[in-house]
Formats: C-alpha cells, sequence, structure tokens
C-alpha cells in the first residue's frame, strides 16, 4: 500500500493535476482583460497599378500605419501577431482578404508603433476587378498565450477607393 | 530491493485468474483513451483535434513540441487564422497562418494561400505541383488553444524508436505486477 511505486505515482500525479489546474487559470484569467486597442492607416501613395499578364491586377502600395496595442497584453500573453489586410468584395467574390503587412510584437514595451511601409505582400486580385474598387483596411490582431486560449479581434478602418485608371 | 524483489515475486505468483484481471485493466485503459480521442473528434468537428508542432515555421508562436487544440467550426475561414492543412501525397499536415481568402459569391468555394510566420515566402512552394490555393477540403482544423512542450515527448518517441519500446515495456511491466 505505502511502497516506493505507489508514492511516486501520487507525488507525480498531483503534480500534475496542480500544473494543469495552473495553466487553466492563467488562461482564464485572460478574460478578465478588456483591451481598448487604437489604430490608424493612411495611404500615402500609390506607387503602381497595372494588369498582370495572368490577367489580374496588381497594386503596390505606401501605407502608414499607427496603433497602439498596449492593453492587449496581459500576463499570460507570449506575443500579438498584427496584420493589416485590404478587404472587399467583387462581383465574382463575396469576399477578398489580402494580407498586405503584418508584424509579430514580442512584449508591451513594442506595441505602440508607428511605421512607414510598402506593402509587404503582393497585393493582387483574382481578376481585373481593382479600378474604382472600395475597398476596407482592416488591422486584425491575434494574441498568443503563454499558456491556453488564443484571442482575437479586428479593427475596420472603411473608406479606401483604387483609382479609375491603372497607372 | 524490495521494490524490485517484490514486482519479481508478484510475477511468479500469477495465475490465470489474476492474468486475465489484468488483461482487463489494461484493455479498459486502452479503450478509455479511444473513447476520449473519438469524443474530442466529435466535439470540435476536427479529424484530428490535438496535434503536436514538429518545424520551426512559426516560431516564436509555436516551437517543436507544442501541443495545438484544433477546431473545425461552421464558419468560413479568415485571414489570420492559423490553420492546420493536408496537402495530397505529402504525409505530415502543416500548420500555418491564413495571409489570404478569396470567398466565391456563388457556391461560397474558398481559395485560400497559407505562409509560416518564420518563412519569408509564401507556402506555394510547399502546395502540390501546380497548385495555386488551398481550399476547404485541404483544412483538418484551425487552432484554438496551445500547451507548451507537453507535445516533446511524441517527437522524442518517433525519433528514438528505442525510448519507446523501453517505455512501453516498463508500462506492461508495471501494469502486470501491481496488486491494486
Amino acid at each position: 500500500m505505502h511502497s516506493f511505486g505507489y508514492r511516486a505515482n501520487a507525488l507525480l500525479t498531483f503534480s500534475l493535476t496542480i500544473l494543469a489546474l495552473m495553466c487553466a487559470m492563467a488562461s482564464l484569467s485572460d478574460n478578465l482583460n478588456s483591451p481598448s486597442p487604437t489604430a490608424s492607416v493612411k495611404v500615402l501613395n500609390i506607387n503602381r497599378f497595372q494588369k498582370k499578364s495572368t490577367g489580374d491586377d496588381e497594386v503596390g502600395i505606401t501605407l502608414d500605419i499607427s496603433a497602439d496595442l498596449q492593453s492587449l497584453f496581459t500576463w499570460n500573453t507570449k506575443q500579438v501577431f498584427v496584420f493589416l489586410a485590404a478587404e472587399y468584395s467583387t462581383p465574382k467574390n463575396i469576399l477578398n482578404q489580402v494580407s498586405l503587412w503584418d508584424g509579430i510584437i514580442p512584449a508591451q514595451d513594442g506595441a505602440k508603433f508607428s511605421i512607414k511601409t510598402k506593402n509587404k505582400y503582393r497585393f493582387i486580385d483574382q481578376g481585373s476587378n481593382l479600378r474604382g474598387r472600395d475597398f476596407n483596411l482592416t488591422l486584425h490582431w491575434h494574441v498568443m498565450p503563454k499558456t491556453g486560449k488564443m484571442f482575437a479581434d479586428k479593427l475596420v478602418l472603411p473608406g479606401f477607393r483604387l483609382p479609375e485608371s491603372y497607372r | 530491493m524490495g521494490f524490485i524483489g517484490d514486482s519479481i515475486g508478484s510475477l511468479k505468483s500469477i495465475n490465470v485468474r489474476q492474468a486475465l484481471e489484468q488483461a482487463i485493466t489494461l484493455g479498459m485503459i486502452v479503450s478509455s483513451a479511444l473513447i476520449l480521442w473519438k469524443f474530442l473528434m466529435c466535439v470540435t468537428g476536427s479529424e484530428s483535434p490535438v496535434v503536436v508542432v514538429l518545424s520551426e515555421s512559426m516560431e516564436p508562436a509555436f516551437q517543436r513540441g507544442d501541443i495545438l487544440f484544433l477546431r473545425m467550426g461552421e464558419d468560413p475561414i479568415r485571414a489570420g487564422e492559423i490553420v492546420v492543412f493536408n496537402i495530397d501525397r505529402r504525409e505530415i499536415p502543416i500548420v500555418h497562418r491564413v495571409i489570404k481568402v478569396h470567398q466565391r459569391n456563388d457556391t461560397s468555394d474558398i481559395d485560400i494561400l497559407t505562409k509560416g510566420d518564420n518563412n519569408p515566402t509564401n507556402d506555394r512552394g510547399l502546395y502540390a505541383p501546380g497548385q495555386q490555393w488551398l481550399q476547404r477540403q485541404h483544412i483538418m482544423g484551425r487552432a484554438v488553444g496551445f500547451l507548451p512542450y507537453v507535445g516533446y515527448i511524441t517527437i522524442v518517441m518517433t525519433e528514438k524508436p528505442i525510448i519507446k519500446y523501453v517505455l512501453i515495456s516498463a508500462l506492461g511491466f508495471l501494469a502486470l505486477t501491481s496488486k491494486d
């Protein structure tokens, strides 16, 4: 009954239970945080706008992105993945999401930023539908915990429009 | 010497009835693990509710040996989500982030492009030759939860099979010799 094996087993089971409980509590404590992030994005320039040889429209743009995501961080946050996507609908597609820029924020100090950048990933449509197209720029963030549940949310910035003609 | 001596003693004194009991106990353990797995499959809607991260392509978010909990769900897949997908004729599923989504108007078919956070380019090079997009049927699930390090034991066991056999025989030995 009180053999070495029995005691080792009991000790291991108990410590694993406590560890699992602490992980669950750390993850649950994330729900107590109610973040209030802010962001603003400006399109500084359309550098390039043309139809590729495949027939798809491609845009090259310069963006000014500033955001304050500091309130997303809790003690259980490992990193925040943030990205800016162009979102629009065309006659063929009800929704198009094209990621233009992304970044990984490992700590709270870096969560308030302002950068001017060209699009990091190519802005290519499926087809030739971008002339005069209205689109939203949406800042998405995915909060990666040290353990437990992942959180995601977004901020939609509407009211952008592409030029009527290629350049 | 007490522990090992006792164990060997109980192995010697084994009889048919006891052996049957042990076999049933082992069967119970195996079948309850199976029940748990199938139950998770039903609840999450994913054919593989738990996966172990095997590559460094999503660092620093996921490291080798971290465990991900997957869910399928009815919602359409959106940019930014971390999905697990299968490519035809590629044995091991890949865990990467969605960077592009095109959803059809009429059929709500969906074209998805993925990229690993730690990779310099998108995943078209990993897809089947000529494949430009992932569709719904390639996706096994999306990551909703995360547990660090726990999966490392499975990596060790696949890479060094000897450890797996030692572990299994030790557990079997313990199960056969335990009295309660």
